[in-house]
């Protein structure tokens, strides 16, 4: 999408060299070698320090276990360690010199394809397991689907228990062959296969010294370069207003701030906005960057935006460049994946939360549900169950300015919340479910251009 | 889950274009995101707040989400009876400083009313939870941030950014709402209550990197210095009025500081030589012991200690 605005000056560089921050997602099915992927990740990125790891040898060795089992450090829950499932969404937090890494460790069974899309819903990366013995299989291509249907940017396929396949290339080529021609019929714009033994080592945090036909990089390698910055000149600009901010103070006594994240791409102080669902217009006269002035801020900084007009604003509000505003409607069509337990029927009231804002909404026509194998449609099928992904159409009670998925994973996204409980039911993205649309043709050479 | 960055700016920059935020501002942004998505979603929020450098570094966050207004929020101070005094006078500061409200639910009155017992073992940590509990009902609090962070335990690293209690305050890890994208879930029926975790992302090296970039003031107890400790279970205790030392513990001087600030009666010091933040951070990232696990009695109690303590209503 190319924007209308134009700028001369570009914007100025980060100020400081540092660090920055991934966040990424694992998906594999029970026995494809998970939990000593992550557990490889984290104990060989020194992640694990000696108190934990104590306390894993300790709890393994209760258990008569001759060896640590390192799944003990990420089932954190009484019933998982009972069970030795792993049955919720656990964040794990490692570092190298280069970038942080917040890692969305979800569970793989089919049964909890909510703890999948839950991971991937803030993932910029996922790492999807196979077993290099059996290839692609069933799940691999559910993996795959969700990647695909959450957009999540990068797609590493990480073909595991290449020791118990005598490290041949020509095994790791056919399945990163098969896998890589299914993803992109599912439209993921990049797949990145690596050769790997989490239990041996081979390509995870070290190079393999088994593989010298793999060229590429190890996963931890790859998870340090992958780029995670947004291409702002494909973005639509969008903030939701979360809080007015009005001191009332005789320092600050005409103040009125309208906070919020940016969702997506970037404001210039002097940009022409509209604010919807009001369509008025004005522009900006400031920007506040948690308390700093500054002339220009972009997603995902938390700032506070000032126009030059007195106009009505509210939370709930979406400020746009006013050459870029999305039309509001009443009639969402969306693709989602229902997260709770009691059903979701056709006519049934419900709140939805889009940005900052939450409406009444009623289920106007469930038109499918997907086969999670490859998000192929069956028609009709009056209610959506517990881990569904499906298409569903929604009438909301006040206009709302919604951008497609594919477009913004943010302002594209909503959640459905039952009215009578606050549960959450539904985790929603509007718009066509797979890539229908061709990708985004390439930045301009300056980057930004607007 | 400490890390191992060797330094502050932990070396090399990653060639990320120019709009990638480093770590620390795209942490200090989401959480700031998280406070703000309270202030305009519930009625009588409130902040935890103990003196600890993580309920110090969300007010610092408090007070640039809303700048140049005040903060909408006000403190809650779980008073144990076993504060370290440096740290009771950085809270009365702070509140002074920044024209905050500060309420209090006292251990030691519950005690004095006969409504707690004092444990055999002295730890007053896990009888936090009803004055805590009963405070949020009595003044009707609806959102409670805690400073906790999901790396410092792995009962943490399962809670939610938005954690719903039920009247009891209660914690029931199976039945959490998914958190998808930015979309925060805060509906909750009368009595029941949200708990909000604003750090939840952090460890404890991005804290204290990102109070050495705000230039944060802490309590002096976070930097080495002189002090009157005992042994205890493996950790050096603070001697005082709270109980310690016992018959066949003896008093030394040692040069110490601590990693994190609770009741006097169970949170152990570090022998230490950081006086300054920069070699705090550095012997952070060197360390092989987690915050916890260093410096908390009650965390080892059993396997699921902390678990059980937050079904419970405790953080």
């Amino acid at each position: 999408m190319t924007r209308t605005t134009e700028h001369s000056e570009p914007l100025p560089a980060e100020p400081s060299a540092s660090t920055t921050l991934l966040r990424f997602a694992t998906a594999g099915s029970v026995d494809d070698g998970k939990s000593t992927l992550v557990g490889r990740l984290l104990h060989d990125s020194k992640s694990v320090l000696a108190d934990q790891l104590e306390a894993v040898e300790r709890a393994s060795a209760h258990r008569g276990q001759d060896t640590p089992d390192l799944a003990l450090l990420t089932d954190g829950l009484r019933a998982e360690r009972e069970q030795g499932i792993t049955i919720d969404v656990a964040y794990r937090y490692f570092a190298t010199p280069r970038r942080r890494f917040i890692l969305a460790d979800t569970p793989g069974h089919v049964q909890y394809t909510r703890n999948m899309v839950t991971g991937a819903s803030t993932a910029e990366l996922t790492v999807i397991l196979v077993d290099a013995r059996n290839g692609v299989v069933e799940q691999t291509r559910r993996h795959a689907a969700i990647a695909a249907l959450l957009r999540v940017p990068h797609v590493v396929l990480a073909v595991n228990k290449m020791d118990l396949a005598e490290y041949r290339e020509s095994v790791f080529a056919a399945i990163a062959g098969e896998f890589t021609a299914y993803a992109t019929e599912l439209g993921i714009p990049e797949v990145t296969a690596i050769p790997i033994s989490a239990l041996a080592g081979d390509n995870v945090v070290e190079p393999s010294a088994h593989m010298d036909w793999y060229g590429g990089p190890t996963v931890l390698e790859h998870l340090e370069t992958v780029p995670v910055s947004h291409d702002l000149a494909h973005c639509h600009a969008r903030l939701p207003v979360q809080y007015v901010i009005r001191p009332q103070t005789a320092e600050h006594p005409d103040y009125r701030g309208y906070a919020g994240q940016i969702a997506a791409g970037g404001f210039r102080v002097g940009d022409p906005v509209t604010v919807l669902p009001s369509g008025r217009t004005t522009r900006l006269a400031g920007i506040d960057l948690l308390g700093r002035p500054v002339d220009a801020a972009w997603t995902p900084q938390s700032v506070t935006l000032l126009l030059e007009d007195d106009i009505d604003v509210s939370r709930g509000d979406l400020i746009v460049p006013s050459a870029d505003a999305p039309a509001t409607t009443q009639d969402l069509e969306a693709t989602v994946c229902h997260v709770a337990d009691q059903p979701l029927g056709v006519g049934q009231r419900v709140l939805l939360k889009h940005g900052t804002r939450t409406v009444k909404a009623i289920v106007e026509d469930i038109p499918s549900r997907l086969s999670l194998d490859d998000l192929s449609p069956h028609p009709r099928p009056g209610r959506l169950a517990a881990n569904d992904i499906g298409r569903v159409r929604l009438r909301t009670a006040e206009p709302l300015p919604a951008d497609e998925y594919a477009d913004s994973r943010r302002t594209g996204s909503f959640i459905l919340i039952d009215p009578h409980d606050g549960t959450t039911l539904t985790a929603g993205m509007v718009g066509a479910s797979l890539a229908a649309r061709p990708a985004p043709e390439a930045a301009d050479e300056d980057g930004w251009d607007f | 889950m400490t890390t191992t960055v060797p330094t502050a700016e932990g070396g090399e920059g990653v060639a990320d274009g120019p709009y990638a935020l480093s770590h620390l501002d795209a942490l200090e942004s989401e959480a700031v995101h998280i406070l703000r998505e309270v202030a305009g979603e519930f009625e009588r929020p409130v902040i935890l707040f103990s003196g600890g450098k993580d309920s110090i570094v969300m007010l610092h966050l408090a007070l640039k989400a809303f700048a140049p207004a005040a903060v909408p929020f006000s403190l809650l101070h779980v008073d144990t009876g076993h504060n370290f005094p440096e740290v009771l006078a950085y809270r009365d500061r702070a509140v002074q400083r920044h024209g905050l409200r500060l309420h209090v639910a006292s251990v030691q009155e519950y005690i004095d009313r006969g409504v707690l017992k004092e444990r055999p073992d002295g730890t007053r940590n896990p009888l936090q939870t009803v004055p805590l509990t009963e405070k949020i009902r009595e003044e009707r609090f609806d959102a409670v941030f805690g400073g906790g962070r999901r790396d410092e335990e792995k009962a943490r690293a399962k809670e939610r950014v938005f954690s719903l209690r039920d009247e009891f305050s209660q914690w029931d890890p199976r039945r959490q709402r998914p958190e998808l994208w930015n979309l925060y879930n805060g509906r909750h029926s009368p009595g029941e209550h949200v708990r909000v975790f604003p750090l939840s992302n952090w460890t404890e090296l991005d804290v204290w990197q990102y109070i050495a970039r705000e230039d944060i003031e802490l309590p002096a107890i976070y930097y080495a210095h002189e002090r009157e400790v005992f042994a205890r279970s493996g950790m050096w205790l603070t001697a005082g009025d709270w109980g310690g030392p016992k018959e066949g513990e003896t008093v030394q001087k040692r040069r110490v500081r601590y990693r994190t600030v609770g009741d006097m009666s169970c949170t152990g010091a570090v022998d230490s030589d950081a006086d300054t933040i920069g070699k705090v951070i550095a012997e952070i990232a060197a360390s092989r012991l987690t915050e916890r696990g260093a410096t908390r009695a009650d965390d080892k109690l059993s396997e699921a200690a902390m678990e059980d303590r937050k079904r419970e209503g405790y953080f």
